[in-house]
């Protein structure tokens, strides 16, 4: 068969998400949205002593835009905020493993828009400085 | 063409053999790389393929008859013109219309909406006036109107849609007893492939003393259409859904209305006279086509109508019927799946817009493209209406004269695939 997009790690994520929720209050929250298919992501984090102690995610949509969401969360819970904003989307490519083709990239990189939007508290972040 | 006088021909239709007509198209009869499967193509919707017919043509024009038209004393710009205004011609006819002058070469539907709008709209809407459009509308015959609503102070309104994706008439009569200066609607949803009543609903339109536009884009490809028989005053449609090329379409308009409206775009070719202090314009249909038109896309257009009256539009309806009655026979068998439009296949043109349990639109369509058959996900240009549905996004398989079969039951085991994938079914 052709090398699917749908490998089990992207499955598992999308059925059981990790860190779904919502902080109230959170340090930096955003939601975004994904206006070719409609995907809705937010994300919440808390930030303690330069640290990002915890982090949840929100939204809706398709299996690449929510797994990606539910894997960025693991990605950059427990560790310094300086090194959150240096993720890349090529490390969260490399993160879900998956060839993501041009038409998908935008489902697969909201969560990080939302996080680095968030963090940086502004409307929103282009695909390009990501 | 053969014509052939066995079988549904004893009906009065011949059917089509979707195999054989794939054999005129390049991209469809070989698989795009060795050893692949060949692409089931069911997105005509969004754009179909070309024939060879169409790709030689324009080929032909560039290799041959290349020049700029309607100002070359040389023979080259000569051929070139007559190449051009042939074209016209044979969509024309195509259409049912009373002339060629009547019809405007532009690049889609949606630029054929655009000069209607900034055109008659800007001239004819007033504050207070009403203009009448549906729930269903691409936004290509909804956004210009909101355009020109915003400036003019013009009121839309939109006639409401039964649940199962047809035009509520009885609302249509609603909005009509208000006396709107326009109603325009689309003949065929590029959403869900209802055929709305056309004649009807022009008719009434045109008794309550509305004007019509007709977004055809979705129609012309697929099922017999006269301008005459409509009664409307202006229909869009787009080549590049009918075979022909990307970037080609045509806006026909009633010859008396069209005479009486000021120009769209400004330039060469729509000008009488230039002055410094101003200028006077050309006659239609150069007035709307300022600038060098795409004039080997006008040909290629002109070709793709000819394939296509050749094959004969009561047959490419009578195909896609079958097609359609078959695929909805088949996706019944799929768990999970759910289809929207309406059940009455008579008026539903090839398009089934389904969902397939709680996978996203986007997931189906992926799993799909990894099997080689190629469906549209999304909100296909028509937002009201997805909500009017109560959904985000819809897949959209779509059938056209190249399609058979074959490529159904392609669709249907993919969906088994994507259920497999996850995990229903």
């Amino acid at each position: 068969m052709v090398d699917s997009l749908y490998r089990e790690q992207i499955l598992d994520h999308y059925r059981n998400p990790r860190n779904k929720g919502a902080l109230d209050p959170a340090d930096y929250s955003h939601e975004d949205q994904n206006p070719l298919c409609g995907d809705e992501v937010r994300i919440d984090l808390r930030v303690h002593d330069g640290i990002v102690t915890e982090v949840r995610f929100d939204g809706r949509g398709c299996a690449i835009s929510q797994a990606s969401a539910s894997m960025l969360t693991e990605l950059v819970e427990g560790r310094p905020l300086e090194e959150v904003k240096a993720i890349t989307k090529d490390d969260l490519l490399d993160e879900l493993g998956i060839p993501v083709s041009p038409a998908r990239l935008k489902c697969a990189l909201l969560g990080l828009k939302c996080l680095k939007a968030g963090i940086y508290g502004v409307k929103s972040v282009h695909d390009d400085e990501l | 063409m053969e014509t052939r006088t066995t079988g549904l021909a004893t009906r009065g239709i011949d059917p089509l053999d979707g195999a054989a007509v794939r054999a005129d198209f390049p991209l469809l009869a070989a698989p795009p790389e060795p050893g692949t499967a060949r692409v089931a193509f069911l997105d005509s919707a969004a754009s179909s393929q070309k024939p060879a017919a169409v790709i030689e043509a324009m080929d032909a024009f560039y290799r041959r008859d290349n020049a700029n038209i309607h100002r070359g004393v040389y023979k080259l710009s000569e051929r070139a013109t007559a190449a051009y205004e042939a074209a016209r011609h044979t969509v024309a006819d195509f259409i049912g219309a009373a002339s060629a002058r009547e019809c405007i070469f532009v690049r889609n539907t949606t630029e054929a909406i655009n000069l209607v709008a900034q055109t008659w709209g800007r001239r004819e809407l007033r504050a207070g006036d009403l203009a009448v459009l549906t729930v269903m509308e691409h936004h290509s015959n909804l956004v210009p109107w909101q355009l020109v609503a915003a400036e003019t102070g013009a009121e839309l309104a939109f006639v409401r849609m039964t649940p199962d994706g047809r035009l509520d008439l009885d609302h249509l009569d609603t909005l009509l007893a208000r006396g709107p200066k326009l109603v325009a609607f689309s003949h065929v949803s590029n959403a869900l492939g209802t055929i709305h009543p056309a004649e009807e609903i022009t008719r009434r339109a045109k008794a309550a003393g509305a004007a019509v536009l007709i977004d055809a884009a979705q129609s012309v490809p697929h099922v017999p259409v006269n301008v005459a028989a409509l009664g409307c005053d202006f229909l869009a449609l787009s080549g590049h859904k009918m075979l022909g090329p990307l970037g080609s379409g045509v806006l026909w308009g009633r010859f008396d209305l069209l005479d009486g409206l000021p120009p769209f775009m400004g330039g060469g070719s729509m000008i009488r006279r230039v002055e410094l202090s101003g200028s006077t314009w050309a006659d239609v249909p150069a007035r709307f086509e300022a600038g060098t038109p795409a004039v080997a896309d006008a040909v290629g257009l002109g070709a793709a109508v000819e394939y296509l009256s050749a094959l004969g539009m009561d047959r490419v309806r009578t195909h896609e019927r079958e097609l359609l009655a078959y695929a909805v026979g088949a996706l019944a068998e799929v768990p999970g799946l759910r289809t929207f439009g309406p059940t009455d296949l008579d008026q539903r043109s090839g398009v089934i817009s389904f969902e397939l349990g709680d996978i996203h639109p986007h997931d189906v369509a992926a799993i799909l493209d990894e099997e080689g058959v190629a469906v549209r996900a999304g909100h296909h240009c028509c937002q009201p209406l997805m909500r009017e549905l109560g959904v985000v996004a819809t897949s959209r398989a779509s059938f056209y004269v190249y399609n058979d079969r074959e490529d159904v039951d392609r669709l249907v085991a993919a969906l088994h695939r994507a259920n497999r994938v996850f995990a229903i079914g």
